[in-house]
């Protein structure tokens, strides 16, 4: 492999490489170790045994009867919480930008309140609003409480997402707008929206690798038969294999993810090739910087 | 050219969308499907626990085994239904009043105490069984031979269960709790020496004390540290009550009680107290 | 109507709550610190480690992995951590388990920080006879560290907000109180208004005022 330069070193020479070399063995024989006595332990209780993870791997079964329905409903919680906090962190997100001072107030009262509350606490307020104020079965109510609960916070965090994505394009085309006599909202809804919705499509998948592993609190903590939940019933079945379900379970959820992360990364960096766009990105790191509450990386009147 | 572009994304949005649409009507249509409740003929909708070996347990196939599920289907049998006309629902102990005050369920078989405040809510036939809560230790575990000693024990229940509180109150306060979610999360601790004792009701630690990978592991203390009359949960006012508690006793009668106890119970040297008269409730 | 508050330990649940915050950040700066070390070291290994630890632990729910802790480490492995009672077994295992995962997160902050010092920052440290520690004590980190003030308030404050997920392995902190209440009270506005109070106060003050440092020390390029 090619050194690249850095900051912090120089391209190695004959004794750092030698040193180098030190390291990496120094490095193998130490997680070597853990390994070692990771795996020595688990066959010690008996956790390695054959019958605890040949269900997974024989036996169809368990993948149709457990995992995928609970996959599948892991997919449909974050599915939901996304199709519904889009829109509504849009209107925050486009409210935060008004030239009125109260709107934007009030829309960042309301944002920066869901954006300092823990998910779990939204949850739980949501399932015990459910079956207090409301009709829902108890079969669908964790569906609900779930979707509210990941509703409530990410669209404030997706209100920054537009709000950042609409600030990104460049003034050119506000501009230009207006000297074609486009009014305000002319401008919001047939030229900076449309095209900050590109520019915000790789935070958004990004985004959406954070609500898949918020669903699984649902599991953990209001009984939604979400892909976590469904290592109960699994080890329940197989003689409480729980290491074995969980990390098939765990698995499960990292190759998920990690094919949301890789295709938002995609994402960005064909945006940001890409020669026919404005090029503005709202980055997969910026969900990262949106989550702070109170700040704001530009103040709505700086806007040129 | 810039016009063809701008339609062309347009569309691949519309496409994403309706692929996001199609997602959730399937969703919807989902749990439209069981919510209709016992209005139809052909049909009955019975509540059981989905994650209890020898109680109610979902199999990898798909099918549900164990003695409230035998329990369900005699007594549905009795009420004119097949095996194949039961409509299985979750029905967790949460829930369980819930599922039957809105109609969701025509009656529930879930370890179903009958109380004085769920009497208050919803009707009770049977009770069909009398189970005890006991605790389930390692067979090779000597120390514990009455409730008492499970004073400075690590002990496990599921989240919220009456039982554990139960020693933690009365038998043995110096106990150590752990709660999980889950009793296969406690049974792990247990075989793994990290916790000494699980306490619940008898019926559910045999339950899995006589799965197949846990058989001479485990054993139950026979400690007797209440009384739980399971009975099965109608609605206020059932006329259902009347016939379910026929079926019972039919099904004491011609000896499949005691079979289907022995056959889902059994292999974890549970003794079950003898078939309890309906209507009466040990308290 | 507010009686019944006082049956209840809300301030313990939040100081349970500042603790498993305090004790997290703690671990996961040092353990975040040398994740960064390795991925920005010489060594392919360390760095081939350092980049599968962070894409692992990133993608995984932060419930998976303390409920893997208790699971796992504590009733399998027989990791107690030295503590004795429940207690503070699962208190330590959360505290754990929030500390794996939030490294992932210190690291690329302060990777992201390290990368923001251009190049011929360090190209003029050496022109002008710097060796490789005063290029690192005198150039790089200075400007890397005043960068990472920004994103690290973020991890912090996500931190003081995941805590609540130590809830799953029994830890007395606020969101299970917060459960306890609700099925124990009719007061659900009430208690929930309490809690979403509690956690502002948390998360709001330490947010702008950390912003404000972060602002101060900025580097202006």
């Amino acid at each position: 492999m090619k050194e690249k330069p850095t900051v912090l070193y120089d391209v190695p020479g004959p004794r750092a490489r030698r040193r180098n070399v030190l390291y990496t063995v120094l490095f193998v024989i130490a997680v070597a170790a853990i390994i070692w006595w990771v795996v020595d332990s688990l066959a010690a209780k008996n956790q390695l045994e054959g019958e605890k993870w040949d269900p997974f791997f024989t036996d169809s079964r368990v993948w149709t009867t457990y995992i995928l329905p609970g996959l599948k409903n892991t997919v449909i919680a974050a599915a939901l919480a996304m199709v519904i906090a889009l829109p509504l962190g849009a209107l925050f997100g486009i409210a935060r930008l008004s030239d009125h001072r109260w709107v934007r107030a009030a829309a960042g009262t309301v944002v920066e309140f869901f954006r300092a509350i823990p998910v779990l606490i939204l949850m739980l307020f949501a399932n015990a609003a459910y079956s207090e104020f409301t009709d829902v079965s108890p079969e669908n109510r964790p569906l609900y409480a779930v979707v509210t609960g990941l509703v409530l916070y990410n669209a404030s965090v997706l209100a920054e997402v537009v709000r950042a994505g609409i600030l990104a394009l460049p003034s050119g085309q506000t501009d230009a707008a207006k000297a074609i006599g486009m009014r305000k909202g002319q401008t919001m809804t047939n030229v900076l929206l449309p095209q900050s919705v590109t520019a915000m499509l790789p935070a958004l998948v990004s985004q959406l690798v954070v609500i898949v592993k918020d669903t699984a609190l649902g599991g953990a903590m209001l009984g939604f038969s979400e892909l976590l939940a469904s290592v109960r019933p699994m080890s329940a079945n197989y003689g409480a294999n729980t290491i074995a379900s969980f990390t098939i379970v765990a698995v499960v959820f990292v190759v998920l993810n990690f094919l949301l992360t890789s295709f938002a990364s995609w994402l960005e960096g064909r945006l940001r090739r890409g020669k026919r766009t404005t090029g503005a990105v709202v980055g997969v790191e910026a969900v990262e910087e949106l989550n702070r509450p109170g700040e704001h990386p530009t103040e709505p009147g700086d806007r040129p | 050219m810039t016009m063809n572009r701008f339609r062309n994304r347009r569309l691949a949005v519309a496409a994403a969308a309706a692929v996001v649409l199609s997602f959730t009507a399937a969703a919807c249509s989902d749990d439209g499907g069981g919510g209709s409740g016992g209005g139809d003929d052909e049909k009955i909708t019975v509540g059981i626990k989905f994650d209890q070996p020898g109680l109610g347990l979902k199999t990898p196939d798909g099918k549900y085994t164990g003695l409230d599920v035998d329990v369900a289907t005699y007594v549905a049998k009795e009420l004119g239904y097949d095996p194949g006309d039961i409509d299985w629902k979750e029905a967790k102990s949460a829930d369980r009043e819930t599922l039957l005050q809105r109609g969701d369920v025509d009656f529930i078989a879930a370890t179903y105490s009958i109380t004085p405040q769920r009497s208050e809510k919803v009707d009770f036939a049977g009770p069909y069984l009398l189970a005890h809560q006991d605790v389930l230790m390692r067979s090779d575990d000597d120390s514990i031979t009455k409730p008492a000693d499970l004073n400075n024990k690590k002990l496990c229940s599921v989240t919220g269960s009456t039982s554990a509180q139960n020693v933690k109150t009365k038998l043995a306060p110096q106990a150590q709790l752990q709660e999980y979610g889950g009793y296969s999360e406690c049974l792990t601790g247990l075989e793994n020496k990290v916790i000494d004792a699980l306490t619940t009701d008898d019926t559910i630690l045999a339950g899995y004390a006589a799965q197949p990978e846990f058989q001479g592991k485990f054993k139950l203390g026979g400690f007797k540290m209440s009384n739980e009359n399971y009975g099965i949960g109608v609605q206020k006012g059932s006329e259902l009550k009347a016939q379910i508690n026929e079926a019972l006793e039919k099904m004491v009668a011609d000896g499949s009680w005691q079979a289907a106890v022995d056959k889902n119970l059994g292999p974890a040297g549970y003794q079950n107290e003898p078939p309890p008269k309906i209507g009466v409730v040990v308290p | 109507m507010f009686d019944f508050l006082q049956d209840y330990d809300i301030l313990g649940a939040f100081w349970t709550t500042i603790q498993l915050t305090f004790w997290s950040a703690i671990g996961s700066l040092v353990w975040g610190t040398l994740l960064a070390a390795m991925r920005v070291s010489p060594v392919p290994l360390m760095r081939g480690f350092g980049t599968v630890y962070v894409n692992i632990v990133r993608n995984i729910p932060l419930t998976v992995i303390i409920v893997f802790t208790s699971l796992g480490l504590f009733q399998t492995l027989g990791v107690s951590l030295g503590a004795k009672d429940f207690t503070g077994i699962n208190f330590r295992l959360a505290v754990l388990g929030l500390i794996a995962y939030t490294a992932a997160f210190v690291c690329e902050a302060l990777r992201s920080g390290i990368n923001t010092v251009p190049l011929g920052q360090v190209e003029a440290a050496r022109a002008i006879g710097l060796n490789f520690t005063q290029t690192l004590r005198l150039v790089v980190l200075p400007q890397a560290f005043r960068s990472v003030v920004g994103p690290l308030t973020n991890v912090l404050i996500a931190l003081t907000k995941n805590t609540t997920v130590a809830a799953t392995i029994g830890v007395a902190e606020a969101a299970l109180l917060m459960r306890e209440m609700i099925e124990n009270e009719a007061q659900l506005i009430l208690i929930s208004v309490i809690f979403a109070f509690g956690f502002i106060c948390l998360t709001l003050p330490t947010g702008l005022f950390l912003n404000w440092v972060a602002k101060k020390v900025a580097v202006k390029r």
